[in-house]
C-alpha cells in the first residue's frame, strides 16, 4: 500500500498548472470508480452464476469501493470546475452529471441492502442490483450527452481532448496505476476485514 | 425422495436450523414436531425450494409442479373468489380437467357454495380447506404441509383425516405440528425439533 | 405457448383483483391531475413552455411510482407471492403479467393525463404521445422489477422511489427531449433503446430477485 501512495505523490509535480494537476487526479479516480462498479458487476454475475455466497461480499466491497471514489470525483470535479470555470457545479460537464446519477443509484444499493435481512435472497438482490448499474452507465452517458441540447445551455469551453504528449501521458499513466492500487488495496483490505467479522459471527454463534 | 446433510438456515445472525440430517423416502409420512420457532416452517419451506439453505446441503429430487405446499397463510388472493383463486393454480400447475377436479376439490371439502365469494369473506376455517385444495388440486408427489390442521373446525379436521389417510402409502408427506397425536399412527417417522 | 399462456393468466389475474378493488388506478387519476394543477401553481408566470414539458414528465414519473408502490401489493399481503413461485411456470412470466397490468394503469393514467396537460398547458404532439408510450413501457419494465424487491424489504414505500428514480433518468431525458427538440426522432430512438436493453435485463434477472 506504501508503494502505491509512493507512485500517488509522485507525479504532483508536473510542468503544468493546477488546474491540468487535478486532471491527473480526477480522471484517474473516475476511471477507478467505474472500474469498481464493473468489478461488482463481475462479481455480481459469478454469485449468479454459481450461487457461492463469497461473491456477495466480494461485490458488496467493490460497490463501496466504487462509490467512495465516485464520491472522491465528484469533489474533485467540482474543484476542477472551480478552478477552470469559477463554479463549483456546471451540468454541462457530462462525467460529472452521470457520476452524480450514478451516486444516486448506488446510494441505492446500500438503501436496498440495509432494508432487507442478510441472506441469499438479499445476496441475490444485491446481486441483481449491481447488473443494472453497470447497463446504465452507458445508457445514462448517451442520456446525458442526449441531454446536453435541453438542458443549462451554457457551455464551458472543454479542453480536455487534448491529446497527452509523452511526459504528460506518462504521468497519467502512473496516476492511474497509483489509484487502481489504491483501489485495490482499500478493496482487500476492507474484504478481509468484512470476512473477518463474519466468521466470528459464525463462531459466536456456532458457541452459543 | 428428500435428503439433507449439515443443513443449516440462519436468519441473519439467528440459526434456526443447525446441522441437521435427514432422509425421507418415496411414500413415507414424516412428522415434523416441536415448540414454536424451532424450525418446522423453515425446513418444509426449505423443501418446498422457497428458501436455500444458509449451510450444508439438500437435496429434493421432485420437480417443481409436483410438489404441494401448505403454508400458514393459505397463499391465496383476499379479492378473488375461491373458484378464480383455485382456478389461477390449475391454469399455473397445468391441472387436466382442470374445471371438473376444482368442482371435486370443493364439493369434497364443503366450500361449493361459497365457489363465488371473495376469499377475503371466508372465515378461518374456510380458508383453510380452500388452501388444502389449493395444495391438492395438482396431486403432488410430494406434500409439504404446515400445521394443516390449524383454524379447522371438527368436521374440517375429519375431512383432513380422511385427506391423509387416503395419502398415506401412495404419496410422500412431510407433516409439521405440534399436535402430534392426530397424526401419529400414520407417520413413518417422526423428527422432532428442537 | 405454455409461458404466454400463464403471462395472459397472471396478467388477467391482476387486472381483474384492480377491478374489484379499484384503489390504485383511481388513485393514479387523481394524483396526476393534482400534480398537473399543482405544477400551475409551481411556474411562475413567465415559463416557458419548454419548462411546461418538463414538468408533465415529473408528473408522469411520480404517477408512475404511485402505481408502482401497489405493484406487489396484494402479493405482499398474503404471501402469495410463493404460491406463483412455487408453480412450475417461468418466474418472468410473473414479471411479465404484472409489467403489462402495471402498462394498463399507467395508460389509463396517461389518457387522463395528456388531454388534462393540453387543456392546462401545452399543446400535445404525436410525438410526445408516442414518447409516452415508450416512456410506459420503461417504467413498467423497471418498475416492476424493482417494486419485487422493494416487497422483499422492510422499507417498501421508502424503498421504491429511492431505487427508481435514478434508473428512469434516461427515460425523463428522452421524453423530454421527444417533447421539445427539433427532431424528436432521436429521443424516441433512445427510448426504444432503454426499452429494449431495460426490458430484456428485468425479463431476464426476475428469477433471481424472488428466488433464493
Amino acid at each position: 500500500m506504501g508503494i502505491s501512495l509512493a507512485f500517488y505523490w509522485v507525479p504532483d509535480a508536473p510542468i503544468e498548472g493546477f488546474r491540468q494537476r487535478i486532471f491527473y487526479i480526477h480522471v484517474p479516480i473516475a476511471l477507478t470508480a467505474y472500474a469498481c462498479f464493473f468489478w461488482a458487476a463481475w462479481k455480481a454475475l459469478r454469485l449468479l452464476w454459481t450461487r457461492d455466497e463469497r461473491y456477495d461480499l466480494e461485490s458488496y466491497t467493490a460497490v463501496h469501493m466504487g462509490v467512495i471514489f465516485g464520491i472522491l470525483t465528484l469533489v474533485t470535479g467540482s474543484i476542477w470546475a472551480r478552478t477552470s470555470w469559477g463554479v463549483w457545479w456546471t451540468w454541462s460537464e457530462r462525467q460529472l452529471v452521470l457520476f452524480l446519477v450514478l451516486f444516486l443509484f448506488y446510494s441505492a444499493y446500500f438503501m436496498l441492502r440495509f432494508s432487507v435481512e442478510p441472506g441469499p435472497r438479499r445476496a441475490r438482490m444485491s446481486a441483481v442490483y449491481a447488473l443494472f448499474g453497470v447497463v446504465l452507465i452507458p445508457v445514462s452517458f448517451l442520456a446525458i450527452r442526449l441531454a446536453e441540447g435541453l438542458i443549462h445551455p451554457v457551455v464551458f469551453d472543454r479542453d480536455v481532448g487534448e491529446n497527452l504528449a509523452g511526459s504528460q501521458l506518462l504521468t497519467f499513466v502512473i496516476c492511474l496505476a497509483g489509484t487502481l492500487a489504491l483501489a485495490g488495496s482499500l478493496y482487500l483490505n476492507e474484504l478481509t476485514g468484512k470476512r473477518l467479522d463474519a466468521r466470528l459471527a459464525e463462531l459466536r454463534e456456532a458457541l452459543s | 425422495m428428500i435428503a439433507a446433510r449439515g443443513l443449516g438456515r440462519s436468519f441473519g445472525a439467528k440459526a434456526v436450523l443447525r446441522d441437521l440430517d435427514l432422509d425421507v423416502a418415496e411414500r413415507d409420512l414424516l412428522l415434523v414436531t416441536g415448540p414454536n420457532g424451532s424450525g418446522k416452517s423453515t425446513l418444509l419451506a426449505l423443501c418446498a425450494g422457497l428458501l436455500a439453505p444458509t449451510r450444508g446441503e439438500l437435496e429434493v429430487s421432485v420437480e417443481r409442479g409436483r410438489i404441494g405446499y401448505l403454508a400458514h397463510e393459505p397463499l391465496l388472493y383476499r379479492e378473488l373468489t375461491a373458484l378464480e383463486n383455485l382456478d389461477l393454480y390449475g391454469r399455473l400447475y397445468r391441472v387436466p380437467e382442470r374445471r371438473e377436479r376444482i368442482g371435486m376439490f370443493l364439493e369434497r371439502y364443503g366450500l361449493w357454495e361459497e365457489r363465488r365469494e371473495r376469499v377475503g369473506t371466508f372465515s378461518r376455517g374456510m380458508q383453510q380447506r380452500l388452501a388444502l385444495c389449493r395444495t391438492l388440486l395438482h396431486e403432488p408427489d410430494l406434500l409439504l404441509l404446515d400445521e394443516p390442521y390449524a383454524g379447522l373446525d371438527e368436521e374440517g379436521a375429519e375431512l383432513l383425516d380422511g385427506e391423509l389417510r387416503a395419502l398415506t402409502g401412495t404419496r410422500t408427506l412431510l407433516l409439521a405440528t405440534h399436535d402430534p397425536g392426530r397424526v401419529a399412527p400414520l407417520a413413518s417417522g417422526r423428527l422432532a425439533l428442537a | 405457448m405454455r409461458y404466454l399462456a400463464d403471462v395472459g393468466t397472471l396478467a388477467a389475474k391482476d387486472l381483474r383483483l384492480e377491478l374489484r378493488s379499484r384503489d390504485t388506478v383511481p388513485a393514479m387519476l387523481l394524483f396526476v391531475v393534482a400534480t398537473l394543477v399543482v405544477f400551475n401553481f409551481a411556474l411562475p408566470a413567465g415559463a416557458s413552455a419548454e419548462a411546461a414539458y418538463g414538468l408533465l414528465w415529473a408528473a408522469l414519473v411520480f404517477t408512475a411510482i404511485l402505481g408502482l408502490t401497489r405493484a406487489f401489493a396484494a402479493e405482499r399481503e398474503q404471501r402469495v407471492l410463493e404460491g406463483l413461485v412455487l408453480a412450475p411456470s417461468d418466474r418472468s412470466a410473473i414479471w411479465l403479467g404484472k409489467a403489462i397490468a402495471v402498462v394498463a394503469f399507467l395508460a389509463l393514467a396517461e389518457v387522463v393525463a395528456l388531454p388534462a396537460f393540453a387543456l392546462f398547458f401545452e399543446p400535445v404532439s404525436w410525438e410526445l404521445v408516442a414518447a409516452v408510450a415508450l416512456a410506459t413501457i420503461g417504467f413498467a419494465a423497471v418498475g416492476t422489477l424493482l417494486a419485487a424487491m422493494a416487497a422483499a424489504s422492510r422499507a417498501r414505500e421508502l424503498l421504491l422511489p429511492l431505487l427508481f428514480l435514478p434508473l428512469v433518468i434516461p427515460i425523463v431525458v428522452g421524453g423530454v427531449g421527444a417533447s421539445i427538440a427539433d427532431d424528436p426522432g432521436r429521443y424516441l430512438g433512445f427510448l426504444a433503446l432503454y426499452d429494449l436493453i431495460f426490458a430484456i435485463l428485468s425479463w431476464a434477472s426476475f428469477e433471481y430477485v424472488v428466488t433464493e
